[in-house]
């Protein structure tokens, strides 16, 4: 392990919520019991249709792969337990959009507790490749968020990378999967580590995290042995957990904007998809289940569980005692970022690292909004350095040209500004919606710019026919002139002359033939 | 668990709300109001209270007429403060009928106007100071002489008479004299400053008699206004440096062509009134950090011409709405570099 203290870079803005983090991490990561139902979801990239390879009333193994992905681009998702497929249609699941995704219903079967694993493998003497493999086969998406499947990061990113960091901060208020999992199986989170860095080649691993884990800390460098890791203690500052801001922290480097990661050379992981990795790869286990917070103050216990994909959110909330007469709101996910779920019977998801169960009291609801006064707090706490109180102001009046001019793209949507707007206007909720207007005016100059590209491609086909069409009357007209080229004006006459010799020819057949009708009488 | 529709994230907040930063605003104020109050008696809070109730009466009047929600207008404070600022400007000889001009312009026409709190593109309290100003000079340069410099303030009841009727008041003019830095800049080329400084009766230890202590108590209050974090330093810093050295450059040693002294500047007239409480009405000024820069040294930079060479006995006012137009071009030139953009 590296000793040396790492020089921190410092992150412009950032805010210091109350953490509300120690009571989920009072006892051991609970294991919750299996459901009578889960709902997975097998939801696709870039929303792909999945291509289902099992059917309604199909009996499942633990492990078993629901969805045929394409190895290069797909997600595959497996049965958490052992049961039924009882259902395959859309469910609404925690999401931004609130629209429903594909889910396969499982009535599980407790007494049927084997797991189909993968083979181990042998990680140092793997292949890049194998490994690689290895990470789709057992369905590992991004555990920090934003889901997105490892095996496709890796797999762009297999060009110069030269430092891989784990992201441990978790900066947000309430959560504490990440630190319970460093407190309980550090070692195989800094094995994911050590094979992430013999995939990508890169030569170093800075492990960000908060300097309010203490223990989870002492527990990473405990377990960090190699040289080539480092943990690197970071004051705690909201978003400092943002893949963008702690890679500044870590490294001083900013990611240009409009740019990822990979491009500078760096590769962001959450640790708690390192821990899946290492499992998958030295366990040969697939992604089933993951550690989810139940936290918030409508909650008697709150902790930390270890819960199977698709088991629906209200198992959690009565595992640790919901007090549903306090309970105001549902959030997935933490209160800066979360979403606030409409019910309790979502599932949880690869994604759902945290539910907060909370009351009026905790989380009071938010007060109509204020006029904006401009007083700048926002500005202030910006991690972007943006000007929140002007973009407010363009989203506000859909002047999108100057909210692109102020860098709205560049708003990772942390809430920060919202959070110390003393005139509690929902910022975040007007960038969202000025961000998707854009996205719908591009989407309508590009189709505008097509139907014009096809428009004038229309008008230059027409054009071309015309002169085609007159070429060929030219063409025609010309060849009549050549034929009778000797002497102009003689042709008429001659086409009466010969119209006249015709009359006089008929005539005269119809004399012979009435001669011939006479004779015959 | 509550029905209402899903809110969109972030779901907690630190709790601030518009009516605590104006509380606070208020709050710092007292200081200075106090020292106000010592130096020139009772008009002040004859001031205070009768703009205070006309400018909640205009703005509840207004918001009626625009079909708005009064009461949450008026408890965000913001016209509690407008009337403050306009009353501790305003003369302690003020008639009650200047007042309510004042603040009809300043509620009515600056703010309410334009749209209400956060659409007024000018300081509403200086809107209305710069109408009395203009069209009612006598009344507005006719201050008190400050305890010390009189042996006598008026009375309650005088105080009285002058609110009601200024004109009615036998002797009003033993009581009352120009400021401190109105009667420096006439006596200009007369006298030494230290020889002015001997002989006038309006003049004290560094500035204004008074005055010095005025501004004191304003500088605590902008001081507890950073110290909350309400204001941030741009603008204040930027006004008295900008003052002070401005005033250094011209103090050329005290000869009689001399346009005053640092000190007498930066603790004289309106100066820590406007530069922590005044230019920094946020709704009206500069939002960008370095924006904020250039628009504190415009309003330092006016604030001097006027005193040193304008007409007028105090600038204050004028620079603020001067940089209040250049606000919104400040801004634009002075966005700052967002993460992740080329440097």
């Amino acid at each position: 392990m590296n000793n040396a203290l790492p020089k921190l870079w410092s992150l412009p803005g950032g805010i210091h919520p109350p953490e509300n983090k120690s009571q989920s991490l009072n006892g051991p990561i609970r294991m919750a019991a299996l459901p009578p139902q889960l709902t997975v979801p097998v939801t696709q990239p870039d929303y792909a249709t999945p291509q289902l390879c099992v059917q309604v009333g199909d009996r499942v193994h633990k492990g078993q792969a629901l969805v045929r992905a394409a190895q290069s681009s797909g997600l595959l998702a497996h049965a958490p337990a052992a049961g039924v497929v009882s259902a395959i249609a859309g469910y609404p699941v925690p999401n931004a959009s609130g629209l429903p995704e594909l889910c396969v219903v499982i009535d599980t079967d407790p007494t049927d507790t084997r797991w189909a694993k993968l083979k181990a493998l042998d990680y140092p003497g793997a292949s890049i490749d194998t490994l690689i493999e290895r990470i789709a086969d057992a369905g590992i998406s991004g555990l920090g968020g934003a889901g997105f499947p490892t095996q496709l990061k890796l797999r762009s990113t297999l060009q110069q990378v030269d430092t891989l960091v784990l992201n441990a901060a978790e900066c947000e208020p309430f959560i504490t999967a990440d630190a319970a999992l460093l407190c309980e199986r550090a070692a195989d989170v800094v094995t994911g580590g050590l094979i992430l860095l013999q995939i990508t080649g890169a030569g170093r691993c800075l492990i960000g995290i908060e300097d309010n884990k203490p223990q989870a800390i002492a527990a990473l460098q405990q377990h960090c042995s190699d040289d080539r890791l480092q943990v690197v203690v970071i004051p705690a500052r909201y978003p400092s957990g943002a893949e963008n801001q702690l890679i500044h922290i870590l490294t001083g480097k900013e990611i240009p904007s409009g740019t990822l990661a990979v491009h500078s050379g760096i590769l962001c992981h959450n640790v708690g998809t390192a821990y899946a990795i290492a499992r998958a790869v030295v366990h040969g286990e697939q992604l089933l289940s993951r550690i989810t917070t139940a936290s918030g103050a409508a909650l008697r216990e709150p902790a930390n569980y270890e819960v199977l994909t698709g088991t629906p959110v209200a198992a959690l909330l009565q595992h640790s005692g919901v007090d549903h007469t306090q309970l105001s709101r549902l959030l997935c996910g933490g209160p800066l970022m979360g979403i606030e779920l409409p019910h309790a019977q979502l599932p949880v998801t690869k994604t759902t690292n945290c539910v907060v169960a909370t009351t009026e009291a905790e989380l009071p609801s938010p007060p109509p909004a204020q006029a904006c006064i401009r007083c700048g707090l926002c500005v202030d706490v910006c991690p972007v350095q943006l000007l929140p109180q002007q973009l407010y102001w363009f989203a506000r009046s859909k002047e999108y040209t100057k909210a692109q001019a102020h860098n709205l793209q560049d708003c990772i949507e942390c809430g920060a500004c919202a959070y110390v707007c003393p005139s509690h206007i929902p910022l975040v909720q007007y960038y969202r919606n000025a961000k998707a207007g854009i996205r719908e005016q591009s989407d309508k100059h590009q189709r505008a710019d097509y139907a014009k590209q096809r428009f004038e491609v229309h008008q230059q086909r027409v054009a071309l026919e015309q002169a085609q069409n007159d070429q060929r009357r030219a063409e025609r007209a010309a060849a009549v002139k050549a034929q009778p080229a000797a002497a102009p004006g003689t042709s008429a006459q001659d086409a009466i002359a010969a119209a006249l010799a015709r009359v006089q020819a008929k005539k005269a057949a119809q004399s012979i033939d009435a001669g011939k009708q006479g004779d015959s009488k | 668990m509550n029905n209402a529709a899903p809110t969109c994230s972030p779901h907690s907040h630190q709790g601030h709300s518009v009516s605590q930063l104006m509380l606070h605003v208020l709050l710092a104020c007292v200081p200075g109001t106090a020292a106000l109050v010592f130096f020139f008696g009772y008009g002040v809070l004859f001031n205070l209270v009768s703009l205070l109730l006309m400018a909640l009466l205009s703005e509840a009047a207004v918001l009626r007429l625009r079909r708005r929600a009064v009461m949450p207008a008026l408890r965000d404070l913001s016209a509690t403060v407008t009337a403050v600022l306009l009353a501790l400007a305003l003369p302690p000889t003020a008639p009650w009928w200047l007042g309510l001009i004042a603040i009809f312009f300043a509620i009515v026409v600056g703010k309410q106007l334009y749209g209400g709190l956060g659409y007024n593109p000018f300081n509403p309290a200086m809107v209305g100071y710069v109408v009395v100003l203009i069209s009612f000079p006598v009344q507005m340069t006719r201050w008190l002489l400050p305890q010390g410099a009189t042996d006598a303030l008026p009375g309650f009841s005088e105080a009285v008479t002058i609110f009601f009727d200024g004109e009615l008041l036998q002797g009003i003019d033993a009581f009352t004299g120009a400021t401190a830095l109105d009667s420096f800049r006439q006596q200009q080329g007369a006298q030494l400053v230290s020889e002015f400084r001997q002989s006038s009766p309006v003049m004290g230890q560094w500035s204004g008699l008074g005055w010095e202590w005025i501004n004191v108590g304003f500088l605590f209050g902008g001081l507890y206004l950073l110290y909350k974090r309400i204001i941030r330093w741009h603008i204040p810093a930027t006004v008295l440096l900008t003052l002070g050295l401005l005033a250094l450059l011209f103090h050329d040693g005290g000869s009689s062509a001399s346009h005053g002294s640092p000190l007498m500047h930066l603790f004289g007239g309106a100066t820590m009134l406007g530069a922590f409480f005044i230019a920094t009405d946020p709704v009206t000024a500069a939002t960008t950090p370095r924006g904020q820069l250039v628009y504190g040294a415009l309003i330092g930079i006016v604030i001097y011409v006027i005193r040193a060479f304008g007409n007028y006995p105090d600038g204050v006012a004028f620079a603020v709405l001067l940089a209040n137009f250049a606000a919104p071009l400040i801004d634009t030139c002075t966005q700052p570099r967002t993460f992740g953009h080329a440097k």
